[in-house]
């Protein structure tokens, strides 16, 4: 019985709310923070709100009102700076109220600027320093089999947090302790501080790597929700004894036209006047 | 100052030699009790009754003693291979998952490798995640890859951590229980194998943040931690003999230091102050004593016994405790020197 119960927090039974709308709906919440801020990394929050769309309305099990529910999917959010995307997701699933939108990076606010797990709920780790999520969720992956959980744990990346030696090492341990409830996702939109992560460390080829690590690998286009919403099956439905990972391709500043086309880097320059534009240009791709 | 690799070591080819001790040398004297692994026994026994402790180690089980622990809960032993970023984030995990993780390395790839994991990971989150690491300060004569001479300095900075230095065998074993009853992350320094029993001598009860005044004295007061303890007492012994009391304060939580006692302690006029630690005086007890007494406006005579701030050299431990001020006998001579002026 308690296991039908989970089954009928799962966001993904009973909604008729597509994904394709949470994703607009997660690409506006993060424009309006950025405008909240004047700046941040609404370029990436573009660019992976359809895998979040596909993480939190078709994947994960969790309780918006109870996020340390014991018997939730974990999402591990390595990659602090990605905190406006996150917090998106988690207005959008009713984990966070919409109206703290407009605190996003104000002092004392529950949203800081990098994801922390001290100030929000539903941010399981504190990110921003590269390289620790991987590991983390090994951590938790091992205890969960050890409480005989059939919790998931998913951890988000990015591409040119691969460059941190610290995954690797957590991406052979996966694989050792055959961590078959890890599922790791990767942002590669091919973009980090310096330039593009393949002109700057690159990971290529990335999923050879990771199957050479005894990783089950897929690779899909980041923004096609069908594609994503697959890959998420079978990730999850397999019935092999290794850890999991899609590597998502994904365009920076999707869905917003003339932000895709600026010149791609990781700190989106965005004008004043701009971010109505923005909003207007989401509206516009929702209605096609 | 090293002498140089391009000359021939001819003295050394003529005299007596000695030779490296041990990667994990026991620190004890012939002839002084010991008890064997203090750490890893008292760790199984703990987990009988404890079900949240699990053990992590970054392939030095054997070396840590947590082999013990091991061997009597297979099943709650996690062997996680050579790599201690891996081993403080994994650990930070299984703390988020509700377990008492006990992970455990040398000192010098805790505190230099994996420093930052410890910090974010761990630490930023009180997770309850108690690192307990051997070979701290010279207590190895491999050379400075093994020697964690600043390992205190390096994580006194760090904030939410407790960290201990315990002297003996059976202030492990009440520093393990201790710890393992505390909420939040710890990092404890690690004598294993056979581990001298000292304290069995004296009114002594571990617990965290306390200082225990070891022995009275009038003419200096001896303010240590860690196998340090064990020398000033022997020192405290041999001193008696030139009629120079010694007292002795044992510090065996650097952080958070008992302010309490040890001002208390300082404030008796008279005396001469010395911290002694087997640490580089920089960071560590001795500083931390200092800017304690500093801030309070206590101001005695004050001295370190510590490690220079050098890289230290290989070879056997008397020859580089003796080499580097921290055997008994260096000890007694310094205080000697320090008291006859």
């Amino acid at each position: 019985m308690a296991d039908a119960a989970a089954e009928s927090e799962m966001p993904r039974s009973g909604s008729n709310v597509s994904l394709a709308e949470r994703a607009y709906r997660i690409r506006r919440h993060a424009v309006r923070m950025g405008e909240v801020q004047g700046q941040g990394y609404v370029g990436q929050a573009l660019g992976i709100a359809d895998v979040l769309a596909v993480a939190y309305f078709h994947a994960l099990r969790y309780r918006p009102d109870e996020t340390l529910w014991e018997k939730r999917d974990r999402f591990l959010l390595s990659i602090g700076h990605y905190a406006i995307a996150l917090y998106a997701a988690l207005i959008e699933a009713g984990v966070l109220p919409e109206e703290e939108l407009e605190t996003y990076g104000t002092d004392d606010s529950r949203m800081p600027m990098s994801g922390m797990a001290a100030c929000t709920p539903g941010m399981e780790i504190t990110g921003g320093s590269l390289g620790h999520g991987l590991g983390i969720a090994v951590g938790m992956c091992l205890g969960l089999k050890r409480k005989q959980s059939d919790s998931f744990v998913y951890n988000l990346l990015s591409d040119g947090e691969l460059g941190e030696g610290s995954t690797w090492e957590a991406a052979m341990s996966a694989a050792h302790h055959k961590l078959d409830n890890l599922i790791a996702i990767v942002d590669f939109n091919n973009q980090q501080a310096d330039g593009p992560s393949t002109a700057t460390l690159s990971s290529e080829p990335v999923t050879d790597k990771f199957e050479a690590f005894g990783w089950h690998a897929q690779r899909v286009d980041g923004n096609d929700i069908e594609a994503v919403r697959a890959a998420f099956d079978i990730a999850r439905d397999l019935r092999e004894p290794r850890p999991r990972i899609i590597v998502c391709d994904t365009r920076m500043a999707k869905g917003v036209p003339f932000l895709e086309a600026r010149e791609i880097t990781h700190f989106i320059r965005v004008e004043p006047d701009e971010w109505t534009l923005a909003l207007e240009a989401l509206e516009k791709g929702r209605r096609q | 100052m090293r002498l140089s690799k391009f000359e021939p070591r001819q003295a050394v080819i003529a005299g007596e030699r000695k030779t490296t001790s041990a990667m994990i040398a026991s620190i004890a004297p012939d002839g002084i009790p010991t008890r064997s692994a203090p750490f890893g026994h008292t760790l199984a026994r703990l987990a009988h009754h404890r079900n949240g402790i699990v053990g992590l180690t970054a392939d030095l089980a054997k070396y840590t003693d947590l082999h013990v622990f091991a061997q009597e809960h297979p099943d709650r032993f996690y062997q996680m291979g050579m790599a201690e970023q891996l081993l403080m984030s994994a650990a930070a995990g299984m703390a988020r998952e509700g377990f008492t993780p006990f992970a455990t390395t040398y000192a010098v790839f805790a505190s230099r490798r994996a420093y930052d994991f410890i910090c974010m990971a761990i630490a930023e989150e009180k997770l309850d995640v108690k690192i307990v690491c051997a070979l701290p300060g010279l207590t190895t004569g491999y050379g400075p890859s093994h020697q964690a001479t600043e390992d205190i300095a390096i994580f006194r900075g760090m904030p939410n951590l407790t960290i201990i230095d315990p002297c003996d065998a059976i202030d492990i074993e009440q520093a393990t229980e201790a710890i393992a009853d505390h909420k939040g992350p710890v990092y404890m320094r690690l004598l294993r194998g056979k581990v001298p029993v000292v304290l069995d001598g004296y009114d002594y009860r571990f617990e965290i943040g306390k200082a225990r005044l070891l022995r009275e004295g009038a003419d200096v007061l001896f303010i240590s931690s860690g196998l340090m303890t064990m020398r000033v007492l022997e020192a405290a012994k041999a001193l008696e003999a030139d009629r120079i009391r010694s007292a002795v304060l044992h510090v065996p939580t650097i952080k958070p230091l008992d302010n309490e006692r040890i001002l208390a302690a300082a404030r008796r006029p008279g005396r001469l102050v010395v911290v002694a630690e087997n640490h580089t005086c920089i960071g560590g007890l001795g500083e931390g004593v200092a800017s304690l007494l500093m801030r309070e406006g206590v101001t005695p005579v004050f001295r370190q016994i510590a490690l220079p701030d050098e890289f230290l050299d290989a070879g056997a431990l008397p020859t580089l405790h003796d080499r580097y001020g921290v055997s008994t006998a260096e000890v007694v001579r310094r205080i000697r020197e320090w008291t006859s002026k």
